[in-house]
């Protein structure tokens, strides 16, 4: 019996039609856990650096994480890779909702997407049985209007339902992945999706989950819903109200959003409106975010209620979480009551709320600079919100200018010239990040920005305070139950970081201490992506539930395998590189680590060299961001570092071999 | 004969709707608690209780496994409250064929919520414990009652209907066969 995963995955060819299930090995769950581990390796094996986004050949692999649908709270995600049309990188965009727990229930960890088909497709997984469907009828029609209609169409309301919009259908290159109050959205995978004809998937389930040691495991899984309850009272003080509690930044539950529409940018990415909130502002959308919303929600087996139902007058229902609540209104310099109507049409066609907002404020700039002509916008309504609308509509059709647009700021600028290029002024790796532009250079943020394979902050941030406390007694405090930390000098890290002096940003902390504390956050989120566990209940929030700990007991108890703290650092290790080897071998170099040049205004070039020396050599890679062939085989991927190695990849005095026995 | 009074304890789960979040953490530790052994796996299909949960029409309601019933009701109900329409048997707790609702998926047998009765017994059952939200409380109140009445007054209707239904000798018959049967 398998434990904790169900040990089969559903692979699916659309081209031939073929469908099998198939026993995976127990090893590699070991070697990876499973979720974005077990996924990096079948994208290391299957889809060689040749392989375009939009080949029949590259895969979509939607995989439950191996602790989701057990009882441990808030192991729900849906870790969905490919190969990312945007970045033409690996892609790991990740869900939360219900489609992860229904899978492991129908008896999969993961369903594996290959080939096309040339008609529109949707996937109906009942249990063992297994049917592609024709979905002709549902082209053009909305994310969750979709789902609706097919569970109706099954007679199935239990199914649960990941659909693409119109974007998806349009391989959009932010086209997103819908699922009620969730959304995998970054890196464009809807439309990888849409490429290979799938509407949508539709999955119920009806079998157990087993647990290896059950009355071990349901302590923990007590013990973390005592401790949420606990720390649900005590919010952690000296920070801003979205992020002292846990979960994902509770911005449906609240209103008070000074600090973003205050320190993050409007528009494009362009002005900060340091007196923007109000007590006027803060009254009006207090009535707004009321008056729409009708309830908020929780995903599988969560506790917190990070999603909200969203009613406004005149669009149909929809679901919504955390920051898409304000990306719309601050590109257009509008409201929350726009903000949360421009979102349901957005949901619906399923696009990314951090990327599709940018995108068509770098539209809008580009025209008012006269590089797009008025040609380009034929047709554009006047007002500033009717703008965003109609942009929104050519973008998800690739009509017009929105074919142009549709494929991100990046390749857009690319394509249209005269200079346009300097306006898609916000990306990493070729996609938009979020709209911040600040003062001095944070050498732990520096790190994380450049080198985060998912290219996204949030997704690397979490465990450290983004800021120093101002003042002692408030660090002192803070340090007392801080148990997470993976060793106590972290504390003193903590401790001794100050707003101003010799010990603040960008010298402190110093190289060394960035390089410890971004590996830490980093850890934190791979552990999560491998089990499924959402980040609002463990890398996201400060002092969360779940940490380095008590992982190893909870993934021992559940799945059976035996891992100590040094262990699961060792997985984690391995994920974290082989993911960047599967992004090496597409090409990842140094080169494409680069925050956006004026996210800081106050730049460092040879702290920052620095600091990405010393960290690369931290994570046992060369300074030119590849893995070395002593760290790849100290972590059982010798067939990896031969690859490289073959490739050319590992210069001759790192393809040396080690010494006999250093090896494991 | 005087009546006996006795007390008894009356077991409520008070069940909030508005507070309900949709979360299934009540569904996933009812199947944990109940499967054997104990917390050896999870699987909400076996759950005892259920959300019965339209999202974009904000309905969530909690229902907990009652009685078995054969047949289906010969008619349905169907509540609006605050203008939201509920479905038909949307507060009903019966196992019943009307609806794919508690059975045992592989056995079909009918699932009965038992208060998470157990040795020794909780402090309050698991969905209770386990929902943070409150939508379910757990409340106990004592309550005397003439047990001895009651059953002999429930007694005699019973009969009366048989009597009724089959005639009086015809019941009589079936009731000294079966005790003879000991």
């Amino acid at each position: 019996m398998r434990f904790s995963e169900t040990g089969f995955n559903l692979e699916i060819d659309l081209s031939t039609g073929n469908v099998e299930r198939v026993e995976t090995d127990p090893g590699l769950t070991e070697l990876h856990l499973g979720g974005l581990g077990t996924n990096a390796r079948l994208l290391w094996d299957r889809v060689p650096p040749d392989v375009e986004p939009f080949s029949p050949d590259n895969l979509l692999i939607l995989s439950a994480g191996l602790l989701v649908g057990t009882h441990a709270p808030g192991a729900n995600r849906t870790i969905v890779s490919t190969i990312s049309p945007q970045t033409l990188f690996m892609a790991y965009s990740m869900m939360g909702g219900f489609f992860a727990p229904e899978l492991k229930h129908a008896g999969y960890d993961k369903v594996i997407i290959r080939g096309k088909s040339p008609k529109l497709t949707y996937l109906w997984i009942n249990n063992d049985k297994v049917e592609i469907r024709d979905a002709s009828h549902l082209r053009g029609k909305g994310a969750c209007e979709t789902a609706e209609l097919i569970r109706r169409e099954l007679g199935e309301p239990k199914a649960q339902v990941a659909a693409i919009g119109m974007a998806g259908e349009n391989r959009v290159f932010f086209a997103s992945i819908e699922h009620g109050r969730s959304s995998a959205s970054r890196l464009g995978i809807g439309a990888v999706m849409g490429d290979k004809g799938l509407k949508a998937i539709a999955v119920r389930g009806t079998k157990d989950i087993n647990i290896a040691r059950p009355a071990e495991f349901m302590e923990f899984c007590n013990g973390v819903l005592k401790y949420i309850e606990v720390r649900d009272k005590k919010p952690v003080p000296g920070v801003m109200p979205i992020l002292a509690g846990l979960g994902s930044p509770q911005e449906m539950k609240l209103i008070d959003e000074e600090w973003h529409t205050t320190n993050f940018m409007w528009g494009n990415s362009r002005t900060r409106r340091r007196d923007f909130w109000t007590k006027e502002i803060e009254e009006k959308w207090r009535g707004t975010q009321e008056s729409v919303r009708k309830r908020l929600i929780s995903c599988h087996n969560c506790p917190m209620k990070c999603g909200a139902t969203i009613s406004a007058p005149g669009v149909s229902t929809y679901m919504m979480k955390c920051f898409s609540k304000l990306t719309y209104t601050m590109a257009a310099y509008s409201d929350l009551d726009f903000g949360f109507r421009i979102a349901q049409r957005a949901t619906e066609y399923g696009v990314d709320a951090y990327s599709a907002p940018q995108v068509m404020a770098f539209g809008l700039e580009l025209r008012e600079a006269g590089i797009l002509s008025e040609q380009d916008m034929e047709g554009m309504p006047s007002d500033n919100e009717g703008k965003f609308y109609w942009l929104l509509d050519r973008i998800v059709r690739r009509e017009g200018i929105g074919d142009v647009l549709a494929d991100g700021t990046y390749w857009a600028a690319k394509r249209i010239g005269k200079g346009a290029d300097a306006y898609a002024h916000n990306n990493i790796k070729k996609h938009e990040q979020l709209p911040l532009k600040l003062g001095m250079l944070n050498p732990v943020y520096f790190l994380m920005y450049s080198t985060g394979e998912k290219s996204n902050i949030t997704q690397i941030e979490g465990q450290f305070p983004q800021a120093p406390f101002a003042t002692k007694e408030e660090r002192e405090d803070f340090v007392k139950d801080w148990i997470h930390v993976p060793h106590e000098r972290f504390k003193q890290y903590l401790l001794d970081w100050e707003f101003r002096g010799e010990r603040s940003n960008p010298y402190y902390p110093t190289v060394e201490m960035s390089c410890e504390i971004v590996d830490w956050q980093e850890m934190m989120h791979y552990i999560d992506d491998a089990l499924g566990m959402c980040a609002g209940l463990s890398s996201f929030p400060l002092k969360p539930p779940y940490h380095v700990h008590n992982y190893p007991q909870i993934i021992s108890a559940a799945a059976g395998i035996d891992i100590d703290e040094a262990a699961l650092t060792k997985i984690t290790r391995r994920n974290r590189t082989l993911v960047r080897a599967v992004n090496n071998r597409r090409g990842l170099t140094r080169d494409d680590e680069r925050p956006p040049e004026d996210h800081w205004k106050k730049r460092f070039p040879e702290l920052e060299a620095k600091l990405l020396d010393e960290y690369y050599k931290f994570k046992g890679w060369n300074k030119r961001g590849i893995p070395t062939r002593e760290s790849l085989c100290g972590l059982g991927l010798d067939d990896v570092a031969e690859d490289l190695a073959k490739r050319g990849m590992l210069t001759p005095e790192e393809g040396v071999p080690p010494p006999q026995g250093s090896v494991g | 004969m005087k009546a006996e009074k006795k007390k008894r304890i009356v077991k409520t789960i008070r069940v909030d709707v508005d507070k309900c979040n949709g979360c299934r953490a009540c569904e996933v530790v009812c199947s944990a608690f109940h499967a054997s052994p104990k917390y050896s796996s999870n699987n909400p299909e076996r759950s005892r209780i259920r959300v019965i949960h339209e999202p974009l029409r904000d309905i969530y309601v909690p229902v907990y496994a009652g009685e078995y019933s054969a047949a289906e009701c010969a008619g349905r109900d169907k509540y609006t409250i605050d203008g939201k329409d509920y479905d038909e048997c949307a507060f009903c707790r019966a196992s019943c064929p009307s609806r794919p609702l508690f059975t045992e998926p592989d056995s079909g047998l009918p699932l009965k919520c038992d208060v998470c009765e157990s040795d020794p017994p909780l402090d309050e059952p698991m969905c209770v414990q386990w929902c943070l939200n409150d939508a379910l409380v757990y409340e106990e109140r004592e309550e005397e009652v003439e047990e001895e009445a009651a059953t002999r007054e429930e007694l005699e209707t019973g009969l009366e209907s048989l009597a009724n239904k089959y005639g009086m000798q015809k019941m009589l018959d079936t009731v000294a066969r079966i005790s003879k049967k000991g």
